[in-house]
């Protein structure tokens, strides 16, 4: 089992046709993701590396039943692409695009309030359930099938987590990345409470940055639900305050969402929690002993 | 984006914030002029991005126009020193000449977007003047807020508590919410981040006004905000980090010796953090997108040579979908065309990656080759120790 994508997903491509979109469709098909078609205003009715492409996002549900979908729109199109997908009843919406601005997020997360669409992301590497579906832009052969679950608001350091543990042979249920932004669709403690629920989930990975609250808002819900072990790692323990260090929510602003205040939150909850990137994997292991 | 006190009063004014009278001067005679139009008791105020310049030395009171000149000759190219600068402070290019006003009492008023809430807080506190993150650490139920449906706007209802719960009188009740709802709407309307008024006015005559005014700015809803754009000043910012903004990296310069370049910004601040858990101390924070090509990689590296504080370099590149031997073509490509001369220590992880290894290896470059993060993050430390 795993959370969230797996065999049953049919995944729809919104900006199939850009150069992104394109390459990463080609790796998702590859990677036995069921891809069941993709959206371009203006290119509906042609044919995109053999997958139909459809004006609309309705129209594609409409023609495939699709019930995902991954955005690669650019940045001052992707929340419309977002709102036009949740319109249209997609269940799941993974949002690649980096740099949208926050305003429209803020708009199309109260768009999307009250629907049953879930939005991961923005500005994240999406979710795979490894061997099973691959919505996003992760390399797909650094991770293993297994019990793991993995959740992170960033992209190269999630992989490094993951090519640890796959390099102990400890597969990953699912792995999810939430995304750097201020404003994100699902939040560590809705995933944590997934894999929680995941009877195939065994451990949790959480992996934070600076910047904002929701590492300490997942550490309070662990703390009172969660009984499998979690280890945790939280990176930007050497930025500068007040620096916005690549991701736009990573910023410790008026000395709140420093790294020493989630570690020690996380901690206190029972978080296994490592200073080090590089024990993540041990940690791990250790931890599912 | 960040701007100046003065530009902020611009674009408030425009949406019927009220503001002081007030001119920018460059110069000593500048000033002058601007005080004697002015009339009466003006403030000299030092224009940087940074707050704390009351503190500073950086607000000054000036009773007639020859005063006001004398102070703003005085300023204008001083390294102003606040506690927001850091110990090298930073030098006053011009000064914001403004009326003096009766002041009763100083307020606070803040919005910023609430990332728990997802939407827009307007913040309001009687605590104004005051360093309002002490406020919120020490009394926060000394902060009002009120949460800004977005697309509605801030409501007049919630202006009216807002106003009340600061204990404004009845006869000002008009004016501040007529202030607040303005306040708001400039927020939005300009894809604000930040907008702050401290402190918030009342004066004897029953009036309100923003004494003081910051806004910052979403730099990824500039495209559709051109004349914001034109208003950032470069004296203000880094040369380093303007430079690598225009090769679209994403470079913040430390103060270590140890300098990093890494694909993905969680990734580089993890590199950041091991390094010092090695024993060093970081140069800065990079993160070359991505995709790390030879381009990019080469940009990167003249960058980060042209610190000169730097006395190694350590590459970390997880490949993912890129291959490894396609970035370490790049990496010995760029490390050739640059030349440099301090140790270099590479760590690949992803596809090909002994392939990777091997062209490093074989490049005749003095690249030492790492295996996982600790082990790079240690020999990188050590490279600038001089023991191996």
């Amino acid at each position: 089992m795993s959370v969230l994508a797996d065999k049953n997903t049919r995944l729809l491509v919104q900006g199939i046709t850009g150069r992104e979109g394109a390459f990463h469709t080609i790796q998702a098909v590859k990677y036995g993701t069921n891809v069941v078609g993709g959206v371009t205003p203006g290119k509906g009715g042609t044919k995109h590396e053999g997958i139909d492409v459809f004006n609309t996002v309705e129209d594609a549900r409409r023609n495939t039943s699709a019930n995902a979908s991954v955005v690669f729109v650019p940045p001052p199109f992707a929340a419309d692409a977002i709102m036009e997908a949740a319109a249209a009843g997609i269940e799941l919406i993974v949002c690649i695009t980096e740099g949208i601005p926050t305003f429209d997020m803020v708009r199309a997360t109260a768009f999307l309030n009250g629907k049953k669409t879930r939005l991961i992301g923005p500005n994240c590497p999406g979710v795979i359930s490894p061997g099973r579906c691959k919505v996003g832009i992760m390399p797909g052969h650094i991770h293993l099938e297994g019990h793991v679950g993995v959740v992170s608001r960033s992209g190269t350091l999630t992989y490094e987590a993951v090519g640890q543990l796959s390099k102990r042979k400890i597969g990953q249920s699912t792995c999810v990345g939430i995304g750097g932004d201020p404003i994100i669709g699902t939040n560590f403690i809705d995933v944590i409470r997934l894999f929680n629920e995941d009877p195939d989930t065994h451990a949790i990975v959480m992996i934070g940055e600076i910047g904002g609250a929701a590492e300490e808002e997942a550490a309070a819900y662990i703390k009172a639900n969660v009984k499998k072990p979690v280890v945790g790692f939280i990176c930007g323990q050497t930025a500068p305050p007040g620096r916005r260090m690549g991701h736009a929510g990573a910023i410790v602003a008026g000395g709140k969402g420093t790294a020493s205040e989630k570690m020690a939150a996380m901690q206190s909850a029972g978080i296994r929690v490592v200073k080090s990137p590089a024990e993540i994997g041990d940690a791990v292991q250790a931890g599912m002993k | 984006m960040k701007i100046h006190e003065y530009q902020a009063k611009q674009i408030l004014a425009r949406y019927n914030v009220r503001i002081p009278r007030g001119e920018v001067a460059y110069t000593r005679e500048e000033a002058r002029e601007a005080a004697e139009r002015i009339r009466g008791t003006v403030v000299v105020k030092a224009q940087i991005h940074a707050g704390g310049r009351g503190k500073g030395g950086g607000v000054k009171l000036a009773k007639s126009a020859d005063e006001a000149a004398d102070i703003a000759g005085r300023m204008i190219g001083m390294n102003l020193v606040t506690a927001q600068t850091g110990s090298e402070g930073r030098k006053v290019q011009k000064v914001l000449i403004e009326e003096g006003l009766d002041i009763r009492q100083e307020l606070y008023l803040g919005i910023v977007i609430d990332r728990q809430m997802g939407k827009p807080v307007f913040m309001a506190s009687a605590s104004g003047g005051m360093d309002i993150e002490e406020v919120a650490v020490k009394n926060p139920e000394l902060i009002l807020k009120e949460y800004v449906e977005p697309g509605f706007g801030l409501q007049a209802y919630q202006a009216r508590r807002l106003a009340f719960g600061l204990g404004l009188a009845p006869e000002l009740m008009t004016d501040a919410v007529q202030f607040m709802v303005a306040l708001y709407t400039a927020f939005e309307d300009t894809d604000a981040s930040l907008a702050e008024i401290n402190p918030f006015l009342v004066t004897g005559g029953n009036k309100v006004y923003a004494l003081d005014a910051k806004m910052n700015f979403d730099d990824n809803a500039l495209y559709r905000h051109r004349d914001i754009k034109e208003l950032r000043d470069l004296n203000e910012e880094d040369p380093l980090e303007i430079e690598a903004s225009k090769f679209g990296l994403n470079y913040i310069k430390l103060d270590g010796n140890v300098a990093c370049m890494v694909n993905g910004a969680g990734l580089a601040m993890a590199t950041m953090d091991i390094i010092k858990l090695a024993g060093g101390n970081p140069a800065n924070f990079l993160d070359v997108g991505g995709g790390a090509s030879a381009e990019q990689v080469k940009n990167a590296f003249r960058l980060l040579l042209s610190d000169k504080n730097v006395k190694a370099v350590l590459i970390n590149i997880f490949g993912g979908i890129m291959r490894c031997d396609v970035v370490a073509s790049g990496v010995v490509e760029a490390a050739r065309a640059i030349g440099v001369q301090v140790p270099v220590v590479v760590r690949l992880e992803g596809t090909n990656v002994d392939e990777g290894q091997q062209i490093l290896r074989n490049s005749g470059l003095n690249f030492i080759v790492a295996d996982g993060m600790k082990d790079a993050a240690e020999k990188v430390v050590a490279s600038t120790t001089g023991i191996k």
